[in-house]
């Protein structure tokens, strides 16, 4: 029998403000263990949580973004159960009544728009972290370190629209994407900023009904979610067509082994025992607070990708690869004024290869090579006044030095002005008095063009820029090639 | 009067002392060297005192209008100069590193905390019988108990260890004991002091309550505790209504009579009490209106459904992790916390912690809980409806003078039942004020209490005081300072 996956994804963000979601303390990663924790965030006798304004109204721009149902009046509950990085062994979090509901995640998936449906959106606080355990003497100990505790989340779930592994990879993209571009959250789900279980049941392909669902923890790269899920898929099938019954489990994915392994069975598994927070009033959006918050949207990805396309008559990949980060994407809008597809090009390879060498932000490479600059050595290219073979040259002068593309060839001492047409003359002499090694490339051995290259730098005394050499030797050889009989 | 009668005076005229030259430590030691001592070692209101603690507190007085007043703090108030144990094990010796919010305000308006009170464990029952620390006795008779939960802080103001004491008020824990140690206790309306610092029961109930030997330093204390607290997302955000004119009498007043509310199961004690009280009320120009009102029907099983779930989630944390009494001998975590809470917890706080849970379990969540909170909206509005027909009602405080100790303690339900009258205004949010009558035949400690819609602590404190001058108008101003009736030993 061919069966159908049916897969939900419950997605954690870790929200980026500047405080905790109930308390003042900072909400920073890398301190020392339990250097940010107050009473609040500690669960000492006698604290009360506070609601962190930034965390709702971060979450409150995803559901808008997302084009999410707010909930003017949403209401806080506590999730209890015990765990010792959990200060007051119950979370706050949302549980009927959450702040948005509805709304979906635009994503292509190989070339098909698709529209993942959610559930809702929430917010929560995060857990302290466990390290266990260690040796002591000759005792065996836990630590907790509780910076982490208290640290706002923000809960997404969708409904049960996946039915492939890579579906949930492109969803986790484009989540990874929207929240860096809304700068809510850094998303790097190897950091734990983005952490995702998933749902996964199984049902003869046309059937209308559920199969029974397990839920899959632990899956911390959008690779290791799609292998997850697709080992889980494969594990059930394996079930079913053996006749076995699936039995609702949760969970935990190994991707150094690829392996699932049960955390907890259906018998074990939690009562909440949910019921709304009395510490916190009901927590209310009205219309100001969300005309401001959407005020604040900036366009939104998938409309940018859009607009770039038709705008600029870029190829989708290319406007994939820019519109990776808002940050690539105004830098790219502002310096393709009237090259779109050559500042796209320079920008994909050129950029990118240089923030990846250098290790820096777009940010900082913009602070030494703002996009008006870029887009003046690239006004220089098209008009020839830069020869192609010498712009990766300038490129590379223009990352470490000031000054215009005339002020970098001068000061380089490169003269580009007529060089090509003093420089021909040398070319042909070479060519004239080399015929072997003209054999030889044209036989397919190209590397004797640096031999060739040599020779014309000798006839020039030096002067030559071995870029342009190498250009117009090719250009003559392809001459001689074009021409032979 | 010579330094060691200064635990006679109200807070207010203490106040005056300090602020004309008396010295703060001899102002907050009064109580302690006088008969203090020899009272604290029978009826034992106290859990953590210290002298140096004490003397600190009296050098670092702020200028305020309590300036000098020791005050006795029920031990589940954080403070970081004493200890903070809820009367448990399970916080054994744990010390605050902060001071609950209407502590800092204290100590802004000058007073002096002078140490923390007996009460039952996590403010869980009504005589300051389920302690650690042992029971509290009444100082009116040794062999019966202060009431409570917040026994301790009463007993001792009424004895005059303190001159005024801070408790909590769940379902009557600061009234009940008020009543039964025979000074005044105030449980603000819900939202007007400060929750932050004050370890929680049943977070939706709690109020901080205040015991004082008059009306006027119990408008005093309020005055300077009421206010919105950025640390407490309940309270209310507007300003706390002015209690200044707490003398001002209770011409125009109407008081509503429920009469029904006590018509069987209340000692006749109590209700001749309540006759006697609305004639003062009258003689000082009040109006009665007889009302029926039932809210009680439902109200105790109410309350014991919302104050237990609400408790079992607030106790998850006093699991060992973090702080106070960890079992020693727990091989894995789950071990740890079973026997710490097990060893840690009293049996009435277990018996709370599983109703709590067991309330709030999957497939009982809407046939208790939820119904509770139903419930709890109706008797709400049944409030709001009376209140709609007079500005205060007059009612019990408990159904009996002061028990017996030990007399309830293996009949929870008899236990949870004598807090029928009180558990409503928490319920309701609302505010409710006991007041000291004269004593009963037996010459034990009689109270009634007074009701008001929220915010209605300006009227409450009114009548309070038309009460403490027996109605007699012409002694209302409030330079005619009232003498207490002191307990005498038996």
């Amino acid at each position: 029998m061919a069966y159908e996956a049916v897969i939900g994804l419950e997605c954690h963000l870790q929200l980026r403000t500047a405080t905790k979601m109930f308390c003042g303390c900072p909400a920073e990663f890398g301190a020392e263990p339990n250097a940010n924790v107050c009473p609040v965030c500690l669960g000492l006798p006698g604290a009360l949580p506070r609601v962190n304004r930034a965390a709702i109204d971060a979450a409150l721009r995803l559901g808008l973004a997302l084009g999410c149902d707010v909930r003017p009046t949403s209401v806080f509950a506590r999730k209890n159960y015990f765990y010792p990085d959990m200060p007051k062994n119950y979370q706050i979090s949302q549980y009927d009544l959450p702040l948005c509901e509805q709304g979906a995640v635009p994503v292509t998936v190989e070339g098909t728009e698709r529209r993942f449906e959610l559930t809702r959106i929430h917010v929560e606080e995060d857990t302290g972290k466990s390290f266990h355990p260690e040796r002591y003497g000759d005792r065996r100990v836990s630590r907790v370190d509780f910076n982490r505790a208290g640290v706002p989340l923000l809960e997404l779930v969708t409904r049960p629209v996946f039915h492939e592994p890579k579906e949930c990879g492109a969803f986790l993209f484009q989540l990874r994407r929207l929240s860096r571009w809304l700068g809510i959250s850094d998303a790097d789900m190897e950091k734990g900023h983005l952490r995702c279980d998933a749902n996964v049941s199984l049902r003869p392909r046309g059937a209308a009904a559920f199969g029974t669902k397990t839920e899959i923890k632990n899956l911390n790269s959008i690779k290791g979610v799609e292998k997850g899920i697709a080992a889980e898929i494969e594990r059930q099938r394996g079930m079913l067509e053996r006749g076995e019954r699936i039995e609702q489990a949760t969970l935990l994915y190994d991707a150094d082994h690829d392996r699932l392994q049960v955390m907890r069975s259906k018998e074990h598994a939690h009562d909440y025992r949910y019921f709304p927070e009395p510490d916190l009033p009901a927590l209310v959006v009205d219309d100001a607070w969300i005309a401001e918050a959407r005020a604040r949207l900036p366009e939104l990805p998938w409309d940018r990708e859009r607009r770039m396309i038709a705008a600029y008559g870029l190829p989708a990949y290319d406007v994939g690869v820019l519109t990776e980060q808002r940050e690539l994407a105004d830098y790219f809008e502002a310096a393709a004024d009237r090259e779109p597809k050559l500042a796209s090009n320079w920008i994909m390879t050129e950029v990118l290869r240089a923030l990846k060498e250098r290790g820096i932000s777009l940010t900082q490479w913009a602070e030494r090579v703002p996009a008006a600059r870029l887009a003046a050595f690239l006004d220089k290219l098209m008009a020839r006044e830069l020869p192609g073979p010498l712009a990766k040259q300038v490129f590379a002068w223009m990352a470490a030095e000031d000054g215009d593309v005339a002020a970098l060839l001068e000061r380089h001492g490169v003269r580009v002005e007529g060089s090509a047409e003093e420089l021909r003359p040398l070319v042909q002499a070479v060519l004239q008095e080399h015929p072997g090694p003209v054999q030889q490339y044209l036989a397919g051995k190209t590397a004797t063009l640096g031999f060739l290259v040599g020779q014309v730098m000798k006839k020039s005394g030096g002067q030559a820029v071995p870029q342009v050499v190498q250009e117009l030797l090719r250009e003559a050889l392809e001459q001689q090639a074009g021409s032979r009989p | 009067m010579s330094a060691n009668e200064l635990w006679r005076l109200s807070a207010a005229a203490l106040a005056r002392r300090v602020a004309a030259g008396t010295d703060v430590a001899a102002a907050v030691e009064s109580g302690w060297e006088g008969p203090g001592a020899a009272w604290e070692a029978d009826v034992h209101a106290v859990v953590h005192a210290d002298r140096a603690a004490r003397r600190a507190g009296a050098e670092a007085a702020k200028p305020g209008p309590l300036k000098g007043v020791p005050v006795l703090v029920k031990d589940n108030l954080c403070t970081t100069d004493y200890p903070t144990t809820c009367a448990s094990r399970i916080l054994a010796g744990w010390r605050s590193p902060y001071d609950a919010t209407v502590i800092t305000r204290l100590r802004e308006a000058g007073a002096v905390i002078a140490g923390k009170g007996n009460m039952d464990e996590f403010a869980m029952g009504s005589s300051t019988e389920y302690s650690c620390y042992g029971p509290t006795r009444n100082p009116y008779d040794l062999e019966r108990v202060p009431g409570g939960s917040s026994g301790g802080p009463a007993a001792a103001v009424a004895y005059g260890l303190c001159t005024l004491g801070l408790g909590s008020d769940t379902g009557g824990s600061v009234r009940q004991p008020a009543a039964f140690c025979g000074v005044f206790g105030l449980k603000p309306t819900y939202g007007r002091l400060s929750r932050y610092g004050l370890v929680a029961f049943g977070s939706s109930l709690d109020q901080v309550g205040i015991f004082a030997r008059h009306a006027g330093d119990v408008a005093a204390t309020y005055q300077a505790l009421a206010g919105p607290d950025p640390f407490d997302a309940t309270t209310r955000l507007t300003r706390a209504p002015d209690v200044s004119r707490w003398d001002a009498g209770v011409r125009g007043l109407t008081f509503g009579w429920p009469a029904n509310l006590w018509q069987e199961g209340c000692d006749p004690e109590v209700v001749e009490g309540l006759e006697r009280a609305a004639e003062w009320l009258e003689r000082a120009g009040a109006r009665r209106a007889a009302l029926e009102f039932l809210p009680g029907e439902y109200a105790v099983a109410t309350y014991y459904l919302v104050a237990t779930a609400e408790a079992s989630s607030n106790l998850a944390r006093f699991d060992g992790v973090r702080y106070g009494f960890r079992h020693p001998d727990s091989a894995d975590v789950l071990a740890l916390y079973t026997r710490t809470r097990s060893a840690g917890f009293g049996p009435e706080v277990q018996r709370r912690i599983l109703l709590g849970t067991y309330a709030l379990s999957a497939g009982y969540y809407d046939a208790y809980y939820l119904t509770a909170q139903r419930a709890r909206t109706r008797i709400r509005r049944e409030y709001d409806e009376a209140f709609a027909h007079c500005d205060l009602m007059l009612m019990p405080v408990a159904p009996t003078l002061p028990f017996r100790i030990g007399e309830k303690t293996e009949d929870p339900l008899a236990m949870y039942l004598s807090d029928i009258f009180t558990i409503g205004a928490n319920l309701a949010g609302i505010p409710g004020l006991s007041v000291p009558l004269e004593p009963a035949r037996n010459g034990l400690p009689r109270a009634v209490q007074l009701l008001g819609a929220p915010d209605s602590e300006p009227a409450l404190l009114r009548a309070g005081r038309a009460l403490e001058v027996r109605g007699d108008v012409a002694r209302l101003p409030r330079e005619n300072e009232v003498e207490f009736a002191w307990p005498t030993k038996r």
